[in-house]
């Protein structure tokens, strides 16, 4: 079991305010970590400070160390960075255009222009992302007019055409029915496989149904980072004991 | 009973305000549908109007929005680009916005004067289409760049979130994303610009606009243009030159108005393709 991300120390600030708290996670490779908390944790924050999302927004502060393949990410021109490490977020939010645009979008931005080369990269993302059957000849149909599940999981092969090799989820399954969630569990099961995961989540139970590895966070500070097994039945801090047996949260 | 009160007023505000636009344009195509003829849209005025047609006119408004376009669409466009996505909220944003929406608020014949003393004389273009082109410019410049800017500020965050996500650089997220879905809303303010900078008077009068039938040859000549004509035509207003006047002004709407439903089409055309 590898380690393919490190973050040591890791402290971050929206203006005065301290979101993140000297952060220590591992990030196996080929697991899944959930990232679990109550609301306002800094759960979200945290995850997007894996592929530099943050360096969007004005007036962050960052410290400390994240590493990729013992790489500092810092270090790693940015687009480069993001192409290596994917991100689905919470609300699907395909682009405005037909499903393979969509999908070709990533290719396309990095240069791959060859018509065939991209239909090729279309239908296996797809496939990955378990969507090919449903979509397969409507890939000209705009991609909103898909139900929100099936927007998702377009997201996902969108993210898979560029060939990452780190998938961030931030709170996938929250816009969605049931149904629709449990197809991205088990398509999350399946793409471990091949990726490295890590999910933020506010439902328990979906931690302790996808995830190897739980981290629990609170107030800004990790609290706990054990395997999700023991996370679950043996935890050591008295707040994950009573976060996950649902006495706040 | 409140209600009935209330709906009554807002009835008789619309319908007022439709029938003065009704009457406005049934009155002039009333009074200068006689005056339209293949010859109208196709000669030079003769007599001094009185006679002939309006063809340098119609041809130097042409050119003079089409002067105006060119240099405020980039400016205006451009401007708006850079305070939604390259600089964020400060007091330099908030001055451009407030300089932006104070020079809306300059009466016409003032950037007449500014381009009379700064195009014509200072940098001494002299009369001529580029002069008069440039003052339209600066007139509609505010309403470009602040349409535009609410058309980018439309274009919803998680979307270029999404383009970041998987590596896109800030110029292929506008490209791809940010200008094809706020499109349709910069269109909209050049229309409006198309629809003021076509019929106003006041700034070319000292700067583009000479009352000699001549076709200018290239920017550097002076023109005739539609509004100048229609003034000059009223203001001496023989009764031959009243109805050739009322021609120039239904000529002058219908070409606003065919520009604007094209732009239209367009915007409607294109939005099928980009959605949301």
């Amino acid at each position: 079991m590898e380690e393919k991300m490190e973050i040591e120390d890791l402290n971050l600030w929206y203006g005065t305010f301290q979101a993140l708290k000297d952060i220590e996670l591992d990030i196996y490779e080929n697991r899944v970590t959930a990232i679990i908390g109550p609301s306002g944790c800094g759960k979200s924050t945290l995850i997007r400070c894996l592929n530099r999302m943050n360096d969007l927004l004005n007036d962050v502060t960052i410290e400390g160390e994240i590493e990729l393949d013992d790489e500092d990410i810092s270090k790693i021109d940015v687009v480069t960075l993001r192409k290596r490490i994917g991100m689905v977020f919470q609300k699907p939010n395909p682009f405005p255009m037909s499903i393979f645009d969509n999908i070709a979008y990533g290719p396309k931005i990095h240069g791959t222009k060859d018509k065939k080369k991209l239909r090729e990269i279309v239908e296996d993302s797809l496939k990955r992302a378990v969507l090919w059957d449903e979509v397969k000849d409507d890939l000209n149909k705009s991609a909103l007019d898909l139900s929100g599940g099936q927007q998702q999981r377009l997201c996902i092969a969108r993210t898979l055409a560029v060939k990452p090799e780190v998938i961030l989820f931030d709170e996938p399954c929250s816009a969605l029915d049931p149904i629709s969630t449990r197809k991205i569990e088990d398509l999350i099961a399946k793409l471990k496989e091949n990726y490295t995961i890590v999910i933020v989540t506010h439902n328990m139970q979906q931690a302790a149904r996808v995830s190897d590895f739980t981290a629990f966070m609170y107030l800004g500070k990790m609290l706990e980072f054990d395997t999700t097994k023991n996370i679950f039945t043996n935890p050591k801090n008295e707040k994950t004991e009573s976060y996950i047996s649902g006495r706040f949260g | 009973m409140k209600n009935k009160y209330v709906y009554a007023l807002l009835w008789a505000s619309t319908i007022v305000t439709a029938m003065i636009l009704i009457f406005i344009l049934g009155f002039v195509v009333l009074k200068g549908s006689s005056a339209l003829s293949v010859e109208f849209l196709i000669d030079i005025p003769r007599r001094g109007g009185e006679a002939g047609g309006i063809f340098p006119a119609i041809l130097g408004t042409f050119y003079l929005v089409i002067i105006a376009l060119v240099v405020a669409v980039p400016l205006g466009v451009g401007g708006a680009l850079y305070l939604v996505e390259f600089q964020k909220e400060n007091i330099i944003t908030k001055i451009i916005r407030f300089g932006a929406d104070t020079l809306n608020a300059v009466p016409s014949i003032i950037f007449g004067l500014f381009g009379f003393a700064f195009l014509v004389y200072y940098l001494k273009l002299g009369v001529c289409i580029l002069s008069g082109g440039v003052t339209l410019a600066f007139m509609v410049l505010p309403t470009i760049l602040r349409t535009s800017e609410e058309a980018l500020r439309a274009v919803p965050g998680w979307d270029k979130e999404g383009s970041y996500a998987l590596g896109a650089t800030k110029l292929q997220t506008i490209k791809n994303i940010v200008l094809p879905q706020s499109l349709s809303g910069i269109i909209t303010g050049i229309v409006l610009s198309i629809g003021r900078a076509a019929g106003e008077t006041a700034p070319i009068i000292f700067t583009a606009a000479i009352l000699n039938p001549v076709l200018p040859e290239s920017v550097f000549d002076p023109t005739m243009s539609l509004p100048s004509h229609l003034y000059t035509l009223v203001s001496e207003s023989t009764p031959e030159k009243l109805v050739n006047a009322y021609g120039t002004a239904l000529v002058l709407i219908i070409l606003v108005l065919i520009t604007t439903y094209s732009a239209m089409l367009f915007r409607k055309y294109f939005t099928r393709h980009v959605r949301r």
